[in-house]
């Protein structure tokens, strides 16, 4: 926003800088259009289609939306994404929010940041099979140690119990340190004088992590959460290189579900439907979050 | 943090990101139909051919050499293909344009290219006109026809199911190859063949499975390997020696069937023993079948004494350390007779193949004794041909394996064919959590029931 004052109170040719501005806007606007505003129409438009890829769709109307609604694995395949990204939000939020603060009020280090981070720098698919095999049934080293706490071996991805939570953890593992980060750079915005005022009465560092940093961070987590919950809701290359909505559907998240009603089943139509639901599902969760955490706001003032 | 301000806001485009996916793939759509067809000499010269079995590929290398020497003016291709991602490569070559001439086909697969119109009938064409049903093993060509009557395959090779043990844990056992041979099973008590797999299933404390004070909860080698649950091929290695042999067919009719009997009740009986089998602690639990954790590997590692598997696997399990590979027939069932699915593979030339000509040529030697010798004396599988199968067999015994248990499905007729119908893929995708389900999750066998009924919707609409 400063920059936007600043600028405009340069005096300036409003003419001159508007043909500058389209030109640098352009090329931007024209990936927008032609990645994301054009498919998203030609989305909404095959939703009510039915669509192979080798034949020309055919309009059926509301049916896809009507096969929907009756779609007991599509409402199954919802319940199972809600489900992850309870456990992979509510984990996550609040793990990161711990390190964030501590990374904040101990230490300085850019080496202890760096490591915090680095489980980020690994791409999805590699740290889903990494930790595939790390907690095989029969090979991991993570059920050797399950083994030898004496208990008995854990079918991680393979029960029907335990494979979404690992799934939502193992994301968790590889998520964290960036929305740690996202989140250290909000309590570097807090100013430390207010901190220092605190310490002059005598608050303890629990008492002002509940009355400093947490409503001063407010704007910060909840644009975070709105982040991560949308990211979450996508989940999708952790699960097929892993449990592939195995056993049972238990982890058929919707993204999955797509996939395969759309490249497995051909049915291009239908699995836009779906899209299209799961769109109108996180802008309705979106708006409601910014709404009840007052995102545009900030307390500072 | 006001540079994540704007992302938030942007959320909402990227979550149609399989949506604009999905666009995108249609939007080049015309752009493929607006390409000038790229139609050189060399293509004229060149047959593109798609397969997945990297084992076999010295056998086609083999063959398309000596095509090369009978047909100077062509030259053969090979791309091979790995089988998880062959299906998608395959179907995204369809739509871009750039499908091979001729491909590997798959009986669970076909119905679909055959329904999207992307497959060349070899009656048409002149080469492969004169392909007869009769120059193949019984039953391998009669999937291959399309519902229009067309034949839209020719049959390359086949697979029979076997039961592949350790001699090393049947002998501590007390089972004699004899024994094994002539196992029998039934739906109430499950026979000889569930005491010979409860004698072969061993517990933490060296108990077995049919002494008193065995632990199903801890059993350290399980009688008989899992192998999933077997919804995404019809059972094909799992239960279907056991429908079979119970006397069980899958549709009203094959090819072609448009209703299904998952809802009978002689095959729920059979699929509850079957699955019981795993409550009992016999047969090793879902949990168990893993990407890393297959059956050869179950049997490798001494986790499972016995594994069900394809006529495919012979080299794979014969290649394993440590074990003395011994191989019996499949179980007698209620009906006195033992079963196998006929799985097999064929050649098809794609519609839009830049060298029909050429491709028909390939197909026919394909089908030919002379490249079908070839592959049998590669001993991988079992060729189409009754020569070639002779070879197959002929090479097998002199590695010192004798195939005879699924060599003598065929020679006795007990075999059934692969359920060949339209709608594979959304089967499939309804059959297999239904079939894990009834295997781990606690459903109830009564609840393929509904699994057939909304199987069955799928032919309804289709009328």
């Amino acid at each position: 926003m400063a920059v936007t004052k600043s600028a405009s109170a340069v005096p300036r040719r409003a003419s001159g800088d508007a043909r500058v501005a389209a030109a640098f806007i352009a090329p931007a606007m024209l990936g927008y259009l032609v990645f994301l505003v054009w498919p998203t129409l030609r989305g909404v438009y095959l939703s009510f289609t039915s669509f192979d890829l080798l034949s020309s769709e055919k309009w059926v109307g509301l049916d896809n939306y009507r096969r929907l609604v009756n779609d007991p694995v599509f409402w199954d395949s919802l319940g199972v994404t809600l489900h992850y990204v309870v456990v992979n939000i509510g984990v996550q939020t609040v793990v990161a929010l711990l390190i964030a603060v501590l990374m904040h009020r101990l230490t300085n280090s850019s080496l202890l940041r760096g490591i915090v981070l680095a489980p980020y720098l690994v791409s999805n698919v590699v740290a889903g099979i990494v930790w595939l095999w790390i907690l095989d049934t029969q090979l991991g080293v993570g059920n050797e140690m399950v083994e030898a706490l004496g208990f008995d071996r854990i079918a991680f991805f393979g029960d029907a119990a335990w494979a979404i939570p690992t799934i939502a953890l193992v994301n968790v593992w590889r998520h964290v340190g960036y929305t740690a980060l996202l989140i250290f750079a909000g309590l570097q915005s807090i100013p430390s004088t207010i901190y220092e005022a605190g310490r002059v009465d005598g608050a303890s560092e629990w008492r002002m992590f509940w009355a400093v940093t947490v409503p001063l961070l407010r704007p910060v987590l909840s644009l975070v959460l709105i982040i991560t919950v949308i990211g979450s809701f996508q989940v999708f290359d952790t699960v097929s290189v892993t449990s592939d909505g195995k056993p049972a559907n238990a982890t058929n998240v919707l993204q999955l579900y797509v996939y395969d009603l759309a490249f497995g089943r051909l049915q291009f139509g239908y699995a836009s439907a779906i899209s299209v639901a799961l769109m109108l599902v996180l802008t309705v969760i979106t708006v409601v979050q910014y709404r009840l955490a007052r995102a545009g706001q900030s307390d500072l003032d | 943090m006001r540079a994540t301000t704007p992302r938030a806001r942007r959320g909402r485009p990227t979550t149609v990101c399989a949506t604009a996916f999905a666009a995108l793939a249609a939007l080049t759509l015309p752009l493929a139909g607006c390409a000038p067809q790229a139609s050189s000499a060399a293509d004229k010269r060149t047959v593109s051919y798609w397969m997945w079995d990297a084992n076999q590929l010295p056998a086609y290398q083999a063959c398309a050499k000596a095509f090369h020497k009978e047909n100077p003016g062509l030259r053969v291709k090979i791309t091979q293909v790995g089988w998880d991602s062959y299906w998608t490569k395959l179907t995204a070559s369809f739509i871009a344009g750039t499908q091979p001439d001729v491909f590997t086909n798959h009986v669970s697969k076909y119905p679909q290219y055959a329904e999207l119109g992307v497959l060349s009938p070899l009656d048409e064409l002149g080469p492969t006109r004169g392909i007869k049903a009769s120059d193949f093993q019984p039953g391998l060509a009669k999937p291959w026809t399309g519902r229009d009557g067309h034949r839209y395959g020719a049959p390359k090779d086949w697979d029979t199911i076997g039961m592949f043990y350790d001699r090393k844990l049947t002998e501590a056992a007390g089972l004699s190859e004899d024994e094994l041979g002539s196992l029998s099973w039934n739906p109430r008590d499950g026979g000889s063949f569930e005491k010979a797999v409860a004698r072969l299933t061993l517990d933490a404390n060296g108990k077995r499975g049919d002494e008193p004070g065995f632990d199903k909860d801890n059993v350290v080698r399980y009688g008989l390997a899992t192998n999933d649950a077997g919804g995404d091929n019809h059972g094909q290695a799992q239960w279907s020696p056991f429908t079979g042999s119970a006397g069980w067919k899958y549709t009203d009719e094959n090819p072609w069937g448009e209703h299904y009997n998952y809802d009978q009740k002689r095959f729920q009986r059979t699929i509850e023993w079957y699955f019981g089998l795993a409550e009992k602690g016999y047969m090793a639990p879902l949990e168990d079948f893993s990407e890393t954790n297959h059956p050869e590997t179950q049997l490798g590692s001494g986790k499972a004494a016995v594994a069900l598997h394809g006529s495919w696997m012979l080299s794979t399990f014969d290649g394993l350390k440590g074990v003395d590979l011994g191989i019996a027939p499949t179980p007698e069932g209620p009906t006195g007779k033992r079963a196998s699915m006929l799985g097999g593979l064929a050649d098809s030339i794609t519609r839009k193949a830049k060298n029909k000509q050429g491709a028909a040529e390939w197909v026919a030697f394909l089908a030919s004794d002379k490249c079908q010798n070839l592959v049998g004396k590669d001993a991988v599988v079992f060729p189409a041909t009754r020569d070639g199968t002779a070879a197959a067999i002929a090479a097998h015994r002199r590695n010192g394996l004798d195939v005879s248990p699924f060599t003598r499905h065929i020679e006795e007729g007990t075999t059934f064919p692969f359920p060949v119908t339209d709608h594979a893929s959304d089967i499939n995708a309804m059959m297999i959590p239904a079939m894990q389900d009834v295997y781990a999750g606690g459903a109830p066998v009564s609840s393929l029931t509904e699994t057939n009924k909304q199987i069955n919707y799928l032919f309804q609409q289709d009328n």
